[in-house]
This record gives structure tokens, C-alpha cells and sequence, in this order.
């Protein structure tokens, strides 16, 4: 009797809910730290990338119009399913090269536990009423940007990534993420997570491929408001600014911390991917 | 252009004022003002110096010195050598310094007010009662924050300053955006180097003196005139930020070339701001709304309502008691009291809303103007609507920065969001209504930085500012106007 064959998952894009492979029907390899090669992942394409961004302009509305206390839950049980699938995360980040795998799945889950208690409090903390000299009722409060851009950092391909992405879209942002490039399949597990979770649809989309070859696209977007520019290697910098210039897009990079330090963890990564809207609201008998 | 352009109003006021204008005495300028740097005004190394007029008369009022790229740089050095003492000073001692400021320009409230009409064409009503009171405000309201910042930003309570600041500012409200600038990036432990706009430098070179006189340390405040090219050099030059205020193609211009530097940067740029009108609003109130939404200060107003959304069962009635209005603006002499619309900023400015409202003709809207007389010198535009304007249009779509109104229709509350939300821009709105469920749900969904309701163009130094989308990034006033001038442990924004 021979031995069962195992079978084997197809890393695909995370477009819109659905998972398609790259239009341009290219894959890259994948290998462990070791040079061990572990799987294909789909290599993303411009037209992907604009894809996405339609998906994620088309969840806008409905997630940002959700009530805070409602999308807070929404991340909770995020983490409540990553908890579900620990061992399958875990052997990803000992194949991405993690010293201590399990640490960084626990961080991971921990951050999403962490990031869905601001969903209702960021605006009880960070916003204001201003007392102005006249007779209006003069507050600002925190509101979603938009569409944002996520290129995640190569390492911590797990955590790095959960600690751009649930900032981003606690406040009601929907996101286009890129990938770790190098180790993409957590990735591609978190994204499977998510589409069998309560996040709807296009709130999160999730790209593997090329970094270098799709920052730039991501970077010009017409239709992107931000972008978290925390992954892009240092030489890309600069031109990502200029491209996110065409259509003033926030740009943002996270503080410079280890992804285990509590002060990697902030309501001012939240904040930093939001606007501030100030109403000025009339009183009057 | 304009002047071929037949007035449409045919009805005259109904009466005439006798002038009323403000003496201009109380200002006494000098022949030639150098660069303000190290506590002193300086000779510019550039050699170059040019001609500031009074938009009104096209008279020359005094020659200001042209900083060029070494004069920028001695400016930045000076402001970096100010650093080490002007932080280390307790925050209660900055406060007193900012203080003062606010204290004298209260006291010299009216000579910065003539001489802000004077050289920038706006009414003096309007310096007077509006740029003059808040720029006073701003740097009260700041003074008080410079020895409470680590209460401003729960769980960072050891924010610091971010160093030396850029601050390039534009020619439409010259002293509030000097005071937007200054007053929380002084409060906040920064050293400044502030760029006015070529056309409306002489206020910022009077402030100056107030600086001097309230004895801020040399080097805390440092002021450099010229035109863009001035500009680029501060950008350019060894700053920790770069404070804009000004066109979202300047804005863009900038963003691309501190781009890669980590130099901290903030954008407050153009908008085509909707003003809308529902049925049930309180007419003539409104009226007064729009009329101040898109004529005060001549429409150079970032967030101008320079588009109005009416929902259409009142689209006669309004339009109707617009126009009436309309012939009621005083036009002219910007130092006479009486005067409701003023100059034009610059002959350049003239010409690009010229050249705007031409295209608006050529696309088929229609234009409306009040038969009033305009003076024969100077920079003047009357004050426009016009009907039949269709969202694609340049004039719906295009900030024209003048007293120019495009007006359209609506029927639903979900047709006005789209429509307000519908142009690049995401600085301001209006909202009329008497319903006060309608005015928040309004609020939640126009992608503006700023909502009025049942007002417009109101401003307070407690109040944040600032834009969505191309209108730009950062707020200005209040606790949030604060961040931009602060760094924390920990973090890179």
C-alpha cells in the first residue's frame, strides 16, 4: 500500500473575495530559507493591480459605513481564525526563516486582538470638540482616507503585514496589499483567512509578485488616497514619492521598531491613514 | 476676456454710499525692505530687488529685496543656530514670546490691516474684522500650548520639536497664513524661515518689526521675500519641514521634489468647494451664505464655494434673490469702508479667471453680471454667475480663485453628495438646511476636510483646517495643528 500523496495548495491573488490567478498568467518560484523550493506564487501584474484597486474602491462605501463597534468585530474574528489555523502558519514562517515561529504567530493574532479594541475608541481619543468663539457645535473626528496602498515588509512576513494592514483598515480604509516578496505565502494563508471571516469582500486585497516592478504602479494610482510605503526598499523611496505626488497621496512609513516592541503597535498608525474632518454645526434656539 | 464681456444685470443699486474711506496714514512704509534673517534686515546677497504694488491704483508701494538660493541658505543657517537656545527654553518662556506677538498685533490691529488691504486689494472690512482678529487668535491660541504639549497626544508625552521649518505662504490672506505657520511651529520649539508671496509681502516685513520688538531671540524668525523661484530654494535647502499653503500644482511641484529627503511636509492647496442649498434651507440666510461663500476676499479663497448645488424646487426663487444681491455689491476701492468686493490680487491672477470664464462661455454656460462700475485702474473682475453648468465643465471642475460662482441643480441628497464629491478636490463645504439629521448626515458623507452648516467660510485658530484628496495633507489650527510641528520617541510622522 503506497503512501497517501498529499495534496498541494495553489498560491493565487486575492481579488474582490475571489482568488484568481495573475491575468498575465505568470507565477515565480518560492523557496524556503533553506533553498528548499516550497511552491508558485502568482506573480501579479499591472492590470491585477488595477483590479484590485477597483475592488477596493467598490467595498469603500459599505466598510467605512459600518458602525466602529461593528468593524471591531469584524478584526476580532480575524484573530479569532488565525488562531484556528496556527500550525499552518507557523510551518510558513519556519519555512520564511522565523527563529522562533511561534512568537510570530502569536504576535500576529495578538496585533489583530489589539488593533479591532480601537475601532470604537480612536475617535473617543484622537478627535476633539473645539471650543470656537461663535455659536456653533465645532468638532473633528477621525474618517477613513480612502483606498490605501500596503507594500508589506519582506521580513516578518507575517506580522510585518498584519501590523500595516489592521491599522489601515480598522478605521475603515480598503486596502491593496503587496506581499512580502520573497516569503509570500503567509500572506496568501492570511488571505484565505480573510475570505472566510467577516471581512467583506475587497476590503483587503492581497497581491504576490515583484515588489520593484509593482510599487510604481501602486505608487501612481490615480485612484489609491495613500500608501504605506513601510516595505519599499530603500532605493524605490524616492521615486514612490514622486509618483504618489500625481495625486497627492499620503504617503506614510512606519516608525523604524521591532515588530515585537509594544511601540510597534500604535493609534497613531491608524490615525496616520486617516483625515480629519472638522463640522461646524449651528446652534440656535 | 472680461472686458468684452456685456454685463447681463440691468437694475442698478438703489441707492449710492458716500465713500467712507479708512485713512492711510497710520501706515508708514519705507522705500526698500531687505530680508529679514538673524533678527535683522539684510541687504540681499542676490543684488535683486522688485517692485510691490497696490493691485487697487497699480501704484508701487515699496521695493522688497529678491531672496536668492545663498541668501535662503544663510536664512536656514541662522534659523538652525536659533535652535538649541529656542528649545531649550522652559515651554512657559516660548509661551511669553508668542504671546507678545498675539498682544501687539491686537495693539497695531489697524495699521496691518490697512496695509494688508493696501497691498493685497481686499476690503478693509475684511482685514479689519477678519484676517487681523485671527491672526491674533492663532498666535494667542498657540502661545498657550507651548508649555502644555505633552497633555496634547495621548501616550506621547515627550514630543519635541521637529527643528527648522520651511513655511511658503500665499498672497490671499498674507498675515493669517504668516500666523497659521508661525504660531504653532514657534509654540512647538521650531525655528521658522517664512517665504510670502511676491505679490503681498509688506505685512509679513511688518511683522517682522513686531518679532524684533518682542525681542524673540535672532535667528527664532526669519523672513525671505520673493517670488517662486525663492520658494524652490527654501524647499530645497537643509529643513526638517516644509509648511505649504498655496496651488495643488505647486503643492504636487513640491511633494515631487522633497521627494526621498524625509523631509516632513504639509499641503494645504486648491478646492472647488459645493455649497449646498436644500429646499427647506432659510432662503435669504442662505443667500448671505453664498454671497460670503464665493465674494469674500474676492473669491481667492482656497475653500471658496465657488459651486452651488440647489436642490431644484428653489432653483428660481434663489437665483433670483442671488442676483438682487448681486446688485447690491459694492465694488471697488478695497480702503473704502463701504466696499464689499475688492481687487483683484495681480494682473496674473486677473488674467488666469479671465481666461477661465471665457472657457464657461465657450462651453455653453451662462453668464450672468451686475451692471456695476469698476475703476479704471487696478485690477478688477465683476462679480459672476453663471447657470447651465455641467459637471465636466472647466468652470465645475477647475479652482478659478476668483469671485466666479457655477451654479447647479439637484434633486436628491444622494445626487448632491455625488455631485459635491465629484471634483478632485476635498476641502471644504457648505450645507443649508433646517433639518439637523440631514446637516450630519451631509457631514458623513462629503469628502471635505471641512463642513459648514448653515455658514461658510467661518475660521477659528481652535479648529482644524485642511483638505482631502488633491486639496492637500495636514491640518492647520487647533490640538491637531500641533502634530506637524512635533516629533515623537518612536516614530517617523
Amino acid at each position: 500500500m503506497s503512501a497517501r500523496v498529499p495534496v498541494k495548495r495553489t498560491a493565487k491573488l486575492f481579488i474582490g473575495g475571489a482568488f484568481p490567478r495573475s491575468e498575465s498568467g505568470r507565477s515565480y518560484e518560492v523557496f524556503a530559507d533553506d533553498g528548499k523550493p516550497l511552491a508558485y506564487a502568482a506573480q501579479a501584474s499591472r492590470k491585477d493591480l488595477r483590479e484590485a484597486v477597483v475592488a477596493a474602491r467598490g467595498a469603500f462605501p459599505k466598510w467605512s459605513g459600518m458602525t466602529a463597534y461593528n468593524r471591531g468585530q469584524v478584526l476580532y474574528r480575524v484573530a479569532e481564525l488565525m488562531e484556528g489555523r496556527r500550525s499552518q502558519f507557523r510551518d510558513e514562517l519556519a519555512d520564511a526563516g522565523a527563529a522562533d515561529p511561534d512568537r510570530g504567530v502569536d504576535a500576529a493574532i495578538d496585533r489583530w486582538v489589539w488593533y479591532a479594541g480601537w475601532a470604537d475608541k480612536i475617535a473617543q481619543t484622537l478627535g476633539t470638540s473645539n471650543p470656537v468663539a461663535g455659536p456653533y457645535f465645532n468638532f473633528t473626528i477621525p474618517e477613513p482616507t480612502g483606498v490605501v496602498g500596503i507594500v508589506a515588509p519582506i521580513d516578518q512576513s507575517l506580522l510585518g503585514l498584519v501590523s500595516r494592514l489592521a491599522p489601515a483598515i480598522v478605521g475603515g480604509n480598503t486596502t491593496v496589499v503587496l506581499a512580502s516578496e520573497r516569503s509570500p505565502l503567509p500572506a496568501v494563508s492570511l488571505a484565505e483567512v480573510l475570505a472566510t471571516s467577516d471581512v467583506p469582500g475587497g476590503v483587503v486585497n492581497i497581491l504576490t509578485g515583484v515588489t520593484a516592478e509593482l510599487v510604481p504602479w501602486l505608487a501612481s494610482h490615480m485612484d489609491v488616497n495613500a500608501i504605506d510605503v513601510t516595505g519599499v526598499p530603500d532605493e524605490l523611496l524616492a521615486d514612490t514619492d514622486r509618483a504618489a505626488a500625481d495625486n497627492v497621496k499620503r504617503v506614510h512609513h512606519a516608525p523604524d521598531a521591532d515588530p515585537f516592541a509594544p511601540e510597534a503597535q500604535s493609534p497613531y498608525e491608524i490615525t496616520a491613514l486617516m483625515e480629519f474632518k472638522t463640522v461646524w454645526h449651528p446652534m440656535g434656539a | 476676456m472680461a472686458d468684452q464681456i456685456e454685463p447681463t444685470g440691468t437694475e442698478t443699486a438703489t441707492w449710492e454710499y458716500a465713500r467712507a474711506p479708512e485713512s492711510t496714514d497710520i501706515v508708514r512704509l519705507d522705500d526698500r525692505y531687505g530680508l529679514f534673517i538673524n533678527g535683522e534686515f539684510a541687504e540681499p546677497k542676490s543684488g535683486r530687488w522688485f517692485t510691490t504694488i497696490n493691485p487697487a491704483t497699480e501704484e508701487p508701494l515699496a521695493e522688497v529685496a529678491e531672496a536668492g538660493t545663498e541668501d535662503v541658505a544663510v536664512a536656514v543657517e541662522a534659523a538652525r543656530a536659533a535652535t538649541d537656545a529656542w528649545q531649550g527654553l522652559p515651554g512657559s518662556e516660548r509661551a511669553k514670546y508668542v504671546f507678545r506677538i498675539a498682544r501687539q498685533l491686537q495693539e497695531r490691529a489697524r495699521e496691518f490691516a490697512v496695509l494688508e488691504t493696501m497691498n493685497g486689494g481686499k476690503p478693509i472690512k475684511e482685514s479689519r474684522d477678519v484676517d487681523l482678529p485671527l491672526a491674533a487668535a492663532h498666535f494667542f491660541y498657540y502661545a498657550g500650548w507651548a508649555d502644555k504639549l505633552a497633555y496634547a497626544f495621548p501616550g506621547r508625552p515627550t514630543p519635541r520639536p521637529v527643528g527648522v521649518a520651511g513655511q511658503i505662504i500665499p498672497w490671499n490672506f498674507p498675515m493669517l497664513m504668516a500666523a497659521w505657520k508661525l504660531a504653532p511651529a514657534l509654540a512647538a520649539g521650531n525655528t521658522v524661515v517664512l517665504k510670502p508671496a511676491e505679490t503681498t509681502p509688506l505685512t509679513a516685513l511688518l511683522l517682522a518689526q513686531v518679532i524684533q520688538e518682542a525681542e524673540l531671540p535672532p535667528g527664532v524668525v526669519n523672513i525671505v521675500t520673493g517670488a517662486g523661484e525663492t520658494g524652490g530654494a527654501l524647499v530645497d535647502a537643509p529643513v526638517d519641514k516644509i509648511a505649504f499653503t498655496g496651488s495643488t500644482e505647486v503643492g504636487k511641484a513640491i511633494r515631487r521634489a522633497t521627494a526621498g529627503t524625509g523631509k516632513r511636509l504639509t499641503l494645504e492647496l486648491g478646492g472647488k468647494a459645493a455649497n449646498i442649498v436644500f429646499e427647506d434651507a432659510p432662503l435669504d440666510q442662505a443667500v448671505e451664505g453664498v454671497i460670503n461663500g464665493i465674494f469674500f476676499n474676492q473669491g481667492h479663497v482656497c475653500c471658496a464655494g465657488s459651486r452651488l448645488l440647489v436642490q431644484e424646487p428653489v432653483f428660481d426663487a434663489l437665483l433670483t434673490k442671488l442676483k438682487d444681491r448681486l446688485q447690491t455689491l459694492r465694488v471697488g476701492d478695497p480702503l473704502d469702508k463701504n466696499t464689499d468686493v475688492g481687487a483683484i490680487n495681480s494682473r496674473a491672477q486677473l488674467e488666469k479667471i479671465e481666461e477661465l470664464v471665457a472657457s464657461g462661455i465657450d462651453e455653453g454656460a451662462e453668464i450672468y453680471q451686475p451692471a456695476c462700475d469698476l475703476p479704471e485702474r487696478g485690477f478688477w473682475f465683476r462679480p459672476t454667475l453663471f447657470t447651465g453648468v455641467s459637471q465636466s465643465h472647466r468652470i465645475a471642475q477647475e479652482e478659478i480663485f476668483g469671485p466666479v460662482l457655477s451654479i447647479i441643480t439637484f434633486r436628491t441628497p444622494e445626487e448632491a453628495v455625488e455631485k459635491a464629491n465629484n471634483t478632485p478636490y476635498g476641502l471644504s463645504a457648505g450645507v443649508w438646511t433646517e433639518k439637523g439629521s440631514r446637516i450630519l448626515w451631509m457631514a458623513q458623507r462629503l469628502r471635505a476636510g471641512v463642513v459648514w452648516a448653515n455658514t461658510f467660510n467661518r475660521f477659528d485658530p481652535t479648529s482644524p483646517f485642511g483638505g482631502y484628496k488633491e486639496s492637500g495633507f495636514g491640518r492647520e489650527g487647533g490640538l491637531h495643528g500641533l502634530e506637524p510641528y512635533l516629533t515623537f520617541d518612536g516614530s517617523t510622522s
